[in-house]
């Protein structure tokens, strides 16, 4: 019952977030609903919204896994993205010619890049026992100048129709790719969680480390399996990236996305030290992220100021999350509930 | 209870000046989200005595200890020191008072040194004098006899040094009173000697102590009153030369005894015949026992037996791969098998029940449901997980069969009491229906009601051919299960005893003399 | 009973520090023998505290932080807001140096306290706390000013023109002429703030309970540490370094500008690790916090006087907090500090019994 309930709270807190968002939305302007059809695809705000948390919905799910089993966070998710993307970019323009099949190859290599990333990170932390955030940092210093060499010059350009479509609109489908792929990318892990252990398994690793072993879990291949799914997400978020930028900046690409990842799963309501999760709770989380820069872009707040506002936001969330403040106002309305039973009985006499 | 308190006070009020009252506690309440740990309690200490705070797991000694400290605010009630209305907020404010603690759980900083865990927090300074600090620790810890240096770091002390250190620095504190919450439980005899004999002494200087221990025999040898508590809630204070053991346990029990007195016959199945289940040869392990054999029957109870330390809980673990295993030869059924981690002894039919509860047992934020069927899952497999319906299931069964008191199958394991803690960690180990389980202190820090239970179970496992390997520190309750002890000392066998022999007197023959 | 071991052991601490100090020096002495021309020069080891006071001032309060337990990502956006407000403030025309000082301070302190505050008192996940609190400094900076700023005040100006001559410690240059060895204020200031900071942190109260927080909160408030002020100071202290960093970095390049220090929280961070200082809190050193920045340091300095691809020094820099970083595993492993154990797979690990050399 008691788990429940904060279950119900943990999804619940991000959700009338979103849902005070959208109203906010929806006093600006009535039409925040509206879709419109341009060139066979549907547009408007909320496939915008989803347009553009793409990347973020993925990478605070793999983010979600590495919190539980590892308790910290990879700082190296968006170096990651670039790192795997210029792996993709490269071996895309030498091939031969842009094919639907060379575009999947290139991905399948990418992929395989950001596993071997993953189990980079993996091994420091799971062999080497290094904290998360520090062993990432390595890769966080490093990673962009390694894209920048496997480029080989300054932003190689992906001009062509097939990836432009994968970043974009397939003529015919009439919502736009990364959408598609993102709710692929869900359904397949959605899949993953229900077919094997991993959820149980990541969670005990996280709570207990020693009590898992000794109930025949090898903690430091699930924090390795977790780090390598983190590589795998990273690959997917940074194909998906340059796709829709149609070319490889190592500087800019994916930039950021790893606080916002981290703050995903922190507005999710997980515990950023690990053990129990909700990977819908970091999926509602990163859309909030998403409607909220929206948002203020909406109510025309200057793009300078935009950080500051986020800023506000955040920690207004957080305080109100907070177990003190809970606390406090569970007290709060427990004397409240007092006084006004006490001032009732008082009244019956 | 209000009235012994005034009767006390009205009385014997001549009385009270020579012993005056150094802290009264009054209807203390205290609750937690979803559990009442504290209703209208009452606690009186006066000076110059020690008073044992006697209860099960989960009566609230703790809780009530950490009111007293500032560590936890109280909802209602009244605390007065020395007369004087009193409110702790932290224990910083406690301990200026003049409140020295030793918490049941060692509460010192292991990145630190001896002599820093022992004047830090204390005093108010604003630089630290190293040199003189290392002095007066080093003279302190010479006093006690502790084997620990000043400038040592204190994570490479052992358990018992620690524990000792945790004493002497709230014994170095001048206090008024001294709350010892569990202190004995990793002591060895001579260092509970020497504990108790520092504890009559400062009883003579007018300190007042409150001493909590699950240990009865302790109790009654050092202590001048008892305060009983059950369920959160005051059953009275009493003399202790005037309650008898008996009666001590049916209070805090709040039933009669027939429970313990029923398992008290030995049913021990005597299936001596028949190849082992489970047989080592010269198995040690890297937690440092010395290589040894073993073997157990089907059906047969038997257990390790020694002093803390001895290396009783050391051996099973390398039973179970728990520690790194360096060398011997494992057989099942009288075929060669290899343990090298915890997976391969379960899938051979080995359970282990851990030692340490919290730290190796349960996965505190895990519903009780997953926590239950956590070792039958990873045996089955990663890529095979129950259906929430079957987990469901099982859990209910497990829960019905073992009386596990817990609000529902989703609750958090970290809410439910020590006792019901223990029961389902055992319950996942029934659900894998082991040939062969180990079960390391179960009984420990649980109430008499649930040690009572578990030692049933023991004995219907084995009924219906299960091995078990039983070890507590209570010797009778060895004596009351197992049919064969193996006697450890320093880390190796020495002695074995079974059918006649089996007496508690011969075991602690064996264990004094270290064999023949 | 157990018998005293007789070996006198070294703290976690200073183990690590030791290990940044040999490494540091050996790297230094490689490039003196490497480069003899520029790493001969005392200006060149003066130059790294000169151009890189702030970073060495922000690495200090890092590792304070770090001990405590702790993590602060935003002190670069916060020098960078802090330099961006002196620059405005000192080209409204009313400004003042001292004035732009106590801005500096200011500024950093309000972040340190507001930060403390929500993560010491109403126990928010540090890490999100000091994130929103880099999105907050960035967005006010931004929001200020979003062009460089150039100072030219002439008070100022010459503040940070000043440099002291230390005659006796010059080199001569390929021309034959002696140049004389120049050290910038904020050197000074970076020193200073060393030393009082490591003795704040090995004699004073404040330093001491921050090491036993750090190491294990929850035993601390059983010992009667007021925890959450101490963590509290830490915050607030770390802040206030900021400020000063800020003002250092102005001092020192005379521009606000938005992209200043942006990153060097984690160059921090690096700093304070490679300088034996553990995200987990407990263990750490102040004096070796600046050691390890200034390892980083040297090896851009070495990349640059290599003369390769300026994308190696990113690259060298990871490479070389990998090693770190793995050297202080192996270390606490060997040591079996708080069984601390290798997760090596069975054919990796040494003989049975290894693993607990001292």
């Amino acid at each position: 019952m008691a788990r429940m309930r904060s279950r119900g709270f943990q999804v619940f807190l991000p959700l009338s977030v979103l849902a005070i968002l959208i109203l906010i939305n929806l006093i600006k302007g009535a039409d925040y609903f509206s879709i419109s059809i341009i060139n066979g695809a549907l547009y408007g705000n909320i496939p915008n919204i989803l347009f553009g948390a793409s990347e973020l919905v993925i990478l605070s799910i793999g983010m979600t896994l590495v919190t539980s089993s590892s308790g910290g966070q990879d700082i190296s998710v968006g170096v990651a993205g670039a790192i795997t993307s210029s792996v993709f970019v490269r071996l895309l323009l030498s091939s031969g010619g842009i094919t639907w099949a060379a575009i999947l190859a290139a991905f399948l290599a990418s992929c395989a890049v950001g596993i071997a990333i993953g189990a980079f990170n993996g091994a420091l932390v799971a062999v080497f026992k290094v904290q998360p955030m520090v062993a990432t940092l390595i890769l966080f210093t490093a990673g962009r100048s390694v894209a920048f060499l496997i480029d080989g010059r300054l932003s190689p350009i992906l001009a062509n129709d097939l990836t432009s479509q994968v970043g974009s609109v397939i003529p015919g489908v009439p919502i736009q790719t990364p959408i598609i792929l993102t709710a692929v990318f869900i359904a397949l892990f959605a899949v993953l969680l229900r077919t094997t252990n991993l959820k149980l398994y990541s969670q005990c690793v996280g709570i207990n480390q020693k009590a898992a072993r000794l109930n025949g879990i090898n903690p430091v291949r699930i924090k390795f399996l977790t780090y390598m799914i983190l590589g795998v997400c990273s690959a997917v978020a940074g194909f998906i990236a340059v796709t829709k930028a149609g070319r490889h900046d190592s500087v800019n690409l994916l930039k950021y996305v790893e606080m916002d990842a981290i703050l995903a799963v922190a507005i999710g309501g997980n515990p950023l030290g690990g053990g129990t999760f909700s990977i819908a709770g970091s999926i509602i989380g990163a859309y909030t992220i998403e409607v909220l820069n929206r948002t203020l872009l909406r109510l025309e707040v200057d793009t300078e100021t935009i950080k500051a506002f986020k800023a506000a936001f955040i920690i207004i969330l957080m305080v109100i999350a907070s177990p003190v403040v809970r606390q406090f106002a569970a007290r709060g309305s427990r004397w409240m509930r007092d006084r006004l039973g006490g001032s009732a009985q008082a009244g019956q006499r | 209870m209000r009235r012994t308190a005034i009767i006390v006070y009205t009385a014997s009020g001549e009385k009270q000046l020579q012993t005056p009252n150094v802290l009264e506690m009054r209807g203390i309440c205290k609750s937690f989200p979803g559990v009442r740990a504290l209703h209208d309690v009452s606690f009186t200490l006066r000076s110059g005595e020690v008073h044992a705070l006697m209860g099960e797991n989960g009566a609230g000694k703790s809780t009530l200890i950490k009111v007293m400290t500032g560590v936890y605010e109280k909802d209602s009630g009244q605390i007065t020191v020395e007369g004087k209305a009193m409110h702790f907020r932290s224990p910083q404010d406690a301990q200026a008072f003049g409140v020295g603690t030793v918490y049941q759980e060692i509460s010192l900083c292991h990145n630190l040194t001896v002599a820093e865990n022992m004047f830090i927090g204390r005093g108010r300074y604003a630089f630290v004098d190293w040199k003189g600090m290392r002095e007066k620790t080093a003279r302190l810890l010479d006093s006690l006899g502790i084997p620990a240096r000043p400038t040592q770091q204190l994570s490479s002390c052992s358990l018992a040094v620690q524990q000792m250190i945790a004493i002497a620095r709230a014994i170095d504190m001048d206090c008024r009173i001294l709350i010892l919450d569990e202190p004995t439980s990793s002591l060895d005899e001579d260092e509970v000697r020497k504990l108790f004999s520092l504890m009559r002494e400062l009883k003579s200087r007018g300190v007042g102590i409150v001493f909590v221990t699950h240990f009865l025999d302790q109790v009654y040898e050092i202590s001048d009153r008892i305060t009983v508590l059950r369920n959160g809630e005051f059953i009275g204070d009493y003399d202790a030369s005037s309650l008898p053991q008996l009666e001590l346990v049916s209070k805090m029990m709040g039933k009669a005894l027939d429970d313990v007195s029923q398992i008290k016959k030995r049913e021990v199945p005597a299936l001596e015949g028949g190849a082992p289940v489970f047989e080592a040869q010269g198995l040690s392990s890297a937690a440092g026992v010395r290589p040894f054999d073993f073997a157990i029957r089907k059906g047969e109870v038997n257990g390790f037996t020694g002093l803390l330390g001895s290396g009783r809980s050391e051996s099973v673990r390398a039973i179970y791969a728990a520690d790194k295993v360096t060398g011997g030869e494992i057989k099942v059924h009288g075929r060669k098998a290899r343990i090298g981690e915890p997976i391969q002894a379960m899938k051979l039919g080995i359970g282990y029940l851990p030692e340490d509860r919290k730290g190796d047992g349960i996965i505190a934020e895990l519903s009780v449901r997953d926590n239950i069927i956590l070792a039958l899952q990873v045996m089955k497999g990663f890529f095979k997980p129950f259906s929430r319906k079957e987990a469901e299931s099982f859990a209910d069964e497990y829960i019905e069969r073992l009386n596990i008191k817990t609000a529902s199958t989703s609750t958090p394991i970290k809410s439910l009491s020590g006792g019901n803690q223990q029961k389902v960690i055992l319950a996942r180990w029934l659900l894998t229906h082991p040939e062969y389980l180990i079960l390391d202190e179960p009984t420990r820090g649980i109430d008499v009601g649930t040690k009572v239970e578990i030692q049933k179970l023991v004995l219907k496992l084995a009924e219906e051919g299960v091995s078990v390997t039983f070890i507590s520190s209570e010797i009778e309750e060895m004596l009351r299960t197992c049919s064969r002890l193996i006697v450890m000392k320093d880390r190796a066998i020495v002695g074995e005893l079974s059918g006649e022999s089996l007496t508690e007197r011969d075991v602690l023959h064996v264990i004094a003399g270290g064999g023949e | 009973m157990n018998t005293i071991k007789r070996k006198e052991t070294i703290s976690n601490s200073n183990l690590l520090f030791a290990i940044a100090a040999v490494i540091f020096a050996l790297m230094y002495g490689f490039a003196v023998l490497r480069y003899p021309r520029s790493f001969l020069q005392y200006q060149t080891f003066f130059d790294l505290f000169n151009l890189n006071a702030p970073l060495i001032i922000l690495t200090l309060g890092l590792s304070i932080v770090m001990i405590g337990g702790g993590i602060d990502i935003s002190v670069g956006a916060v020098t960078g807001l802090v330099t961006m407000c002196c620059a405005v403030f000192l080209e409204s025309g009313r400004g003042s140096v001292g004035g732009s000082m106590l801005l500096a301070l200011g500024i950093g302190l309000a972040f340190g306290l507001l930060q403390g505050f929500l993560i010491a008192y109403l126990e928010i996940q540090p890490f999100i706390i000091t994130l929103a609190g880099m999105f907050l400094a960035n967005g006010l900076l931004t929001t200020i000013h979003k062009d460089p700023l150039n100072v030219t005040m002439a008070e100022f100006v010459r503040l940070r023109d000043y440099s002291m001559v230390v005659p006796w410690l010059g080199t001569t240059n390929r021309l034959g002429n002696f140049i004389p060895l120049e050290v910038k204020p904020g050197t000074f200031v970076a020193a200073l703030l060393i030393a009082a900071l490591a003795v704040l942190m090995h004699w004073s109260r404040f330093g001491r309970n921050l090491y036993a927080v750090g190491g294990n909160s929850q035993s601390s408030l059983m010992l009667g540490i007021n925890v959450r002020r101490t963590k509290f100071s830490s915050y607030a202290l770390c802040g206030l370094l900021s400020g000063v960093a800020g003002f250092v970095f102005i001092m020192t390049t005379g521009a606000g500008n938005v992209g200043n220090a942006s990153g060097f929280e984690m160059k921090a961070i690096a700093g304070s690790i490679i300088g034996g200082t553990m995200l987990s809190g407990g263990v750490g050193n102040l004096i070796g916090s600046p050691v390890g920045a200034l390892t980083l340091l040297t090896i851009n300095e070495l990349i640059r006087a290599a003369g390769v691809n300026s994308n190696f020094q990113a690259i060298v820099s990871g490479l070389l907090l990998c090693v770190f970083i793995v050297l202080q595993s192996l270390v606490m492993w060997l040591r079996g500090a708080g069984g601390f154990k290798l997760a090596l797979p069975a054919w990796l690990a040494p003989g049975g019994k290894g693993g607990r050399a001292g």
